[in-house]
């Protein structure tokens, strides 16, 4: 029984470092394929409008109702306290350091990520990505890459509109709803944010980006060329996102407090 | 233009070539037949350098697939256009961009002329009034010739069909049929049809080769295999249910596995 058991965890161990493995190898060879990519931005902003444009309003609704909620929860508790004026900095720092890059990267990995990934698992599906082979085109160059990049560049622009729009619902409730001063909900922020609050939310946000798209550009070109494999693919893209988005998370905030 | 010599490759633990040998003559139009899983589009993925043999030779053009690097095959294969069963157009293109798509990436043609190069490849498939459309808009046959449009985009030199033939009409049929011939025979290609559609491939293929059981089991023009008196050929050619390839997948006792049932 502990035999077996023991012979389980090693196979499982093995599985997971093959997996990070060719996960290595593959954003190996994305990054060295990077500057290349970068001479063909048309294709990148095609990707940039399907990832990034496309996922606008999902964001921008979700935005407005956490901070909404950031709003009413915020209230609540510093209301406590005597010190609701502060409910300007708290939702600020709320959204722009933790809320903004890790809701924004869950729902990117949901709405942008399924979309790659089953994309190019049916272009493998249906020969598409061989076909490219077989005209003498590279698919990682041609498909994978502006995809790669396309979702990596969208990422921060919208955690940065996620916070905004955020900070825009807090408001709504603390100061329209709940009656906090308007100057002293903007002029605390102003005062206590500072610039090294907003740069960890845009390295988070960098950092969940290039995670989620490699997650996503992974999954979907090493599908197998099945429907059961195109779903599998597109549930793994969402499982391992958010798993990899929250450990990271967990990551940088240790090393960045 | 090609030649195979002692190929063995297996997938997995099941050898599917044990020694093949075969030659694909320059300017002629080859069909390879064989039933289903004898490693027909696997012979084609072999000449094409996305597999390499274990064992044995496939020269293209008197050079050995197996020693090329990357860039050679890349080269290689530029001289080369594959049909793919489904078409397998790029379903986020239009008819015209899909047949633009090889000139786009490998040559630096100004507009006009690609338009030009484009619209006269649609014109040869009968498909220029169809530029604009979608993939998912055409038929099978169309999206076929849109295809073969792509394919010779670039004049290979070598032309690849991959069952041509699965899922048309007998109008479609007819109509890649005469394309296969016509471009052959106009643009001075060599071609390689991979199918089991005897009757259509027996219309218009100069030779045969029906592969069997992981080797060649016979070779000639398609008159002579329908004479063959080959148990192998007969069975193919005439379709007959059971042979040397059995009707029944190798099962245990009928009476024996249904007692182990109840």
């Amino acid at each position: 029984m502990l035999a077996a058991l023991t012979r389980e965890l090693l196979q499982s161990l093995r599985a997971a470092l093959e997996a990070l493995g060719a996960y290595s190898l593959f954003a190996a060879r994305l990054f060295a394929e990077l500057p290349r990519a970068l001479l063909r931005f048309d294709l990148i902003v095609k990707q940039m409008y399907n990832a990034g444009a496309l996922s606008l309003v999902i964001i921008m609704l979700s935005g407005l109702f956490v901070g909404m909620v950031l709003g009413l929860q915020g209230f609540d508790l510093l209301e406590r306290f005597g010190s609701e004026d502060s409910l300007g900095t708290a939702a600020a720092l709320g959204l722009l350091k933790e809320l903004g890059p890790v809701v924004t990267a869950l729902l990117f990995a949901g709405r942008a990520g399924t979309a790659l990934a089953s994309e190019l698992g049916l272009m493998r599906a249906t020969d598409q990505l061989a076909a490219m082979e077989m005209m003498a085109v590279d698919p990682v160059r041609r498909v994978v890459m502006p995809r790669f990049v396309g979702g990596l560049l969208s990422m921060p622009l919208l955690a940065a509109i996620f916070s905004l729009i955020g900070i825009f619902g807090a408001q709504l409730i603390g100061v329209q709803l709940m009656g906090v001063d308007s100057g002293q909900f903007w002029s605390q922020m102003r005062a206590a944010v500072e610039f090294g609050d907003v740069m960890e939310g845009v390295v988070k946000s960098c950092v969940f980006g290039v995670a989620c798209s490699l997650v996503a550009v992974f999954e979907g070109y090493h599908s197998l060329p099945t429907a059961e494999g195109v779903g599998r693919a597109t549930t793994r893209t969402v499982v391992t996102s958010s798993v990899v988005v929250l450990l990271l998370d967990y990551m940088l905030t240790a090393v960045m407090l | 233009m090609v030649r195979v010599r002692d190929v063995h490759y297996r997938a997995g633990p099941r050898p599917i070539f044990e020694g093949l040998e075969l030659d694909i003559p320059r300017g002629r139009i080859t069909a390879v037949m064989g039933p289903s899983g004898t490693g027909k589009t696997t012979l084609l993925r072999l000449i094409t350098g996305q597999l390499l043999a274990d064992r044995g030779l496939v020269e293209v053009e008197g050079r050995d697939v197996a020693g090329m690097r990357r860039a050679e095959i890349y080269r290689m294969r530029r001289r080369m256009g594959m049909l793919f069963q489904n078409g397998a157009l790029l379903t986020d293109l239009d008819v015209y961009e899909n047949v633009a798509f090889p000139l786009r990436e490998h040559t630096r043609l100004p507009e006009r002329l690609l338009r030009h190069v484009v619209l006269a490849k649609l014109q040869a498939v009968g498909l220029r009034g169809a530029f604009r459309m979608m993939p998912a808009e055409l038929s099978g046959g169309m999206a076929r010739r849109v295809a073969i449009a792509r394919a010779i985009v670039m004049d290979p030199e070598l032309l690849i069909y991959d069952e041509p033939f699965v899922g048309l009409d007998p109008i479609s049929l007819g109509v890649v049929l005469r394309l296969i011939r016509r471009l052959n025979d106009t643009l001075g290609l060599t071609s390689i049809v991979v199918s089991h559609d005897v009757r259509e491939i027996s219309l218009v293929a100069d030779h045969c080769y029906l592969l069997s059981g992981g080797r060649m089991a016979a070779a000639g023009p398609p008159a002579d295999l329908a004479r063959s008196e080959s148990d192998e050929v007969k069975q193919f050619m005439h379709g007959l249910p059971d042979g040397p390839v059995p009707f029944h997948y190798p099962a245990p006792d009928y009476v024996e596995q249904l007692r182990q049932v109840q």
